[in-house]
């Protein structure tokens, strides 16, 4: 292959992302047309809320933190041949292990630490289940996982109404304490410090995942398992080790959301800072090819989407959950490979058909 | 414990059979053809709402119970057009649908103006059948129905064996004359129109309304079912029913104010997930699946 062959080979896949971007905006589009809302004006107010000014560049930043670390979790899973969508309920016992931290008292930096610590071991004990039931029962991890994210909903529920109640408001946990808390990036917005954890998680995965005999041997099995037998690779630890690095990112996402997104530093009832963050990071890890690069430039993508769909539905006051129907459109279009190949040969036929009705 | 306890845990258990079981059943169809769609969830959160709009509109359950059938078929259609001809990853197209049923929903709530819940009127309502010691709704008959219904045709027909076949070797079922991706599409589009009734069920007739939670994980219990019943409706049924049991037994014990102080209902409402979890663990092993179950057929 030429050099300008393979850098074809190589922008394919971001051209398909683009692709599905726009597609998904243009049936967001119809829909918001056939609701009555005005798409132009929409999509103007959810790009000046997304990427518009510095402010809203720091909230789209803030946005992308957790998504970061929940599209590892699936990419990683993809990467090794698992599809694992339980980045849902580990990002939950996370989230509530950073908090449980917050009854210890330790000084600053190390009380951080051992709060991303507790969460990552809490997020790697929540998929064991999942790994265990995979390789001795033979349990499809779909089923496994989602049945754990409500598993964990429950239980997460529970904690804050009986475990680690704010003694004052019922309806949370106690606050994580100053010592265990993300600095903000820039005051006034809610970035913080967490964006650098993501990024360094998806370092570490690149760095595992492309540079490490664990990380080709994970690939190789991911991407042809008779191969990967062949060569001697064991199936079963690949599971093992897939599920444990998804179940550590997830509780990362967990603990940097509730360690570092003002104001309350705190789980709410009805879980509504984390909630859809692990689905959504399977959204993203799709479009950013599940590849740690990739994943954080889609990630900036759809905290922008979110970010910018709040401000939207201020004004013209398109609701906001319109971004994760224009999500799943993005995924829709993405499952189809060939999509690239079937648009190039309608439009052949197109041109061609124009060709013959010109001579 | 009174009788008309048992009596009204049974019939809660049969309610919370239907919408399980006939989105198993369809999905069976479909797996038999060597089709997996986990977006059985999002199928039944959006018949749920267009069965509940079509009952509003036209003043008939039926109607209503039609409609989500037909968004079901819909959906399902679509999913087995991306994963038969075009060749697209079945549990990533799935993905897809759950999330944009998400939205979809979630969005049109609050155009309804109701964020969060829109309620069904009674009159609306599909109308219960009184047996003396309760009433039970038509669909648990038509559920039983469709069990044995698709039981007989999967194994005893020559469209069973014909969607079998293709599950199994698509190559060699393509030799012997069907159209494998044809076939393929008409069980993802019956297994969307089973998964839309049972959507429709659920806002029509049981719950009576439309929340953005309303389907909590049914769509993902059904597959399990599916696992459990070795691709059989009729032990889809059995195991749609146990998995109504702990699913009526929550909603049972959350209102009953003896056991409502002792377990926390928290833990009562893990109960159907815990249970189809040990449920399906103990199932794998004896269950064999169709060797083609997952992989897009494409010529030689």
């Amino acid at each position: 292959m030429t050099a300008k062959a393979i850098l074809i080979k190589r922008l394919h896949p971001i051209i398909e992302s683009m692709l599905a971007g726009v597609i998904g905006l243009m049936i967001g589009a119809v829909i918001m047309l056939g609701y009555g809302y005005n798409p132009v004006a929409a999509y103007v107010s959810l790009f000046q809320g997304s990427f518009g000014s510095f402010y809203s560049w720091a909230e789209s930043l803030a946005n992308a933190t957790p998504l970061i670390l929940t599209a590892l979790t699936f990419a990683v899973g993809m990467r090794g041949g698992l599809f694992n969508i339980g980045a849902e309920g580990q990002l939950y016992i996370g989230a509530l292990a950073a908090v449980a931290v917050s009854l210890i008292h330790l000084p600053s930096p190390i009380h951080i630490v051992m709060a991303l610590l507790a969460a990552m071991l809490a997020g790697m004990v929540w998929s064991l289940p999942v790994a265990l039931l995979k390789l001795t029962r033979g349990v499809h991890e779909v089923i496994s996982t989602i049945m754990f994210n409500w598993i964990a909903y429950f239980l997460a529920l529970y904690v804050i109404a009986h475990v680690l109640t704010d003694p004052i408001r019922g309806e949370k946990t106690i606050s994580i304490v100053e010592t265990s808390r993300l600095a903000r990036i820039l005051p006034g917005t809610t970035l913080n410090y967490g964006l650098i954890i993501a990024i360094i998680a998806a370092v570490v995965v690149l760095f595992v995942l492309w540079r490490t005999t664990v990380g080709f041997e994970l690939r190789v099995s991911g991407h042809n398992p008779v191969a990967a037998r062949y060569a001697g690779i064991s199936q079963r630890r690949q599971i093992l080790t897939v599920l444990l690095i998804g179940g550590a990112t997830a509780g990362l996402a967990g603990a940097v959301q509730v360690m570092g997104r003002p104001p309350t530093y705190a789980v709410l009832s009805g879980l509504p800072q984390l909630i859809n963050l692990g689905f959504d990071g399977i959204g993203v890890a799709m479009i950013g090819r599940n590849h740690p690069i990739g994943i954080i430039v889609a990630a900036i993508f759809f905290g922008g989407l979110m970010a910018g769909g709040r401000i939207m539905q201020f004004s013209p006051g398109v609701p906001l959950e319109l971004v994760r129907v224009i999500e799943g459109v993005i995924i829709l279009t993405l499952a189809v490979p060939e999509l690239r190949n079937l648009l190039g040969s309608f439009w052949r036929r197109f041109a061609k058909k124009k060709v013959h009705d010109g001579s | 414990m009174e009788v008309e306890h048992l009596w009204g845990i049974l019939f809660i258990s049969l309610h919370a059979m239907v919408p399980i079981t006939l989105a198993a059943i369809g999905e069976t169809i479909e797996e038999a053809a060597g089709l997996f769609n986990i977006g059985l969830e999002g199928i039944l959160l959006l018949s749920a709402l267009t069965g509940a709009l079509g009952a509003e509109m036209s003043g008939s359950a039926t109607v209503g119970l039609l409609a989500g059938l037909s968004t079901g078929a819909l959906i399902g259609g679509l999913f087995g057009f991306i994963s038969t001809y075009w060749r697209g990853s079945q549990l990533i197209s799935g993905v897809g649908i759950n999330l944009f049923a998400f939205g979809f929903v979630a969005f049109m709530l609050i155009n309804l103006g109701a964020p969060g819940f829109h309620s069904v009127p009674r009159d609306v309502q599909v109308k219960l059948i009184s047996l003396g010691v309760g009433s039970l709704s038509p669909l648990v008959f038509v559920t039983v129905g469709l069990a044995i219904a698709v039981y007989w045709m999967l194994r005893r027909t020559q469209l069973g064996i014909r969607i079998r076949s293709v599950g199994e070797n698509p190559a060699a079922a393509d030799v012997a004359g069907i159209n494998v991706n044809a076939l393929r599409l008409a069980t993802a589009l019956a297994a969307g129109a089973f998964a839309g009734l049972a959507g429709a069920y659920l806002s029509v007739d049981w719950l009576g309304a439309v929340t953005k939670e309303l389907t909590a994980g049914r769509g993902f219990i059904a597959l399990a079912t599916v696992v459990f019943s070795g691709l059989n409706p009729l032990l889809a049924l059995f195991g749609g029913f146990v998995f109504g049991f702990f699913d009526g037994f929550a909603t049972w014990v959350s209102t009953y104010p003896k056991i409502k102080d002792v377990i926390p209902w928290q833990f009562v409402a893990m109960a159907p997930y815990i249970v189809t979890l040990l449920v399906v663990a103990g199932a794998i092993g004896r269950v064999r699946f169709p060797a083609a179950l997952g992989v897009p057929y494409r010529r030689e």
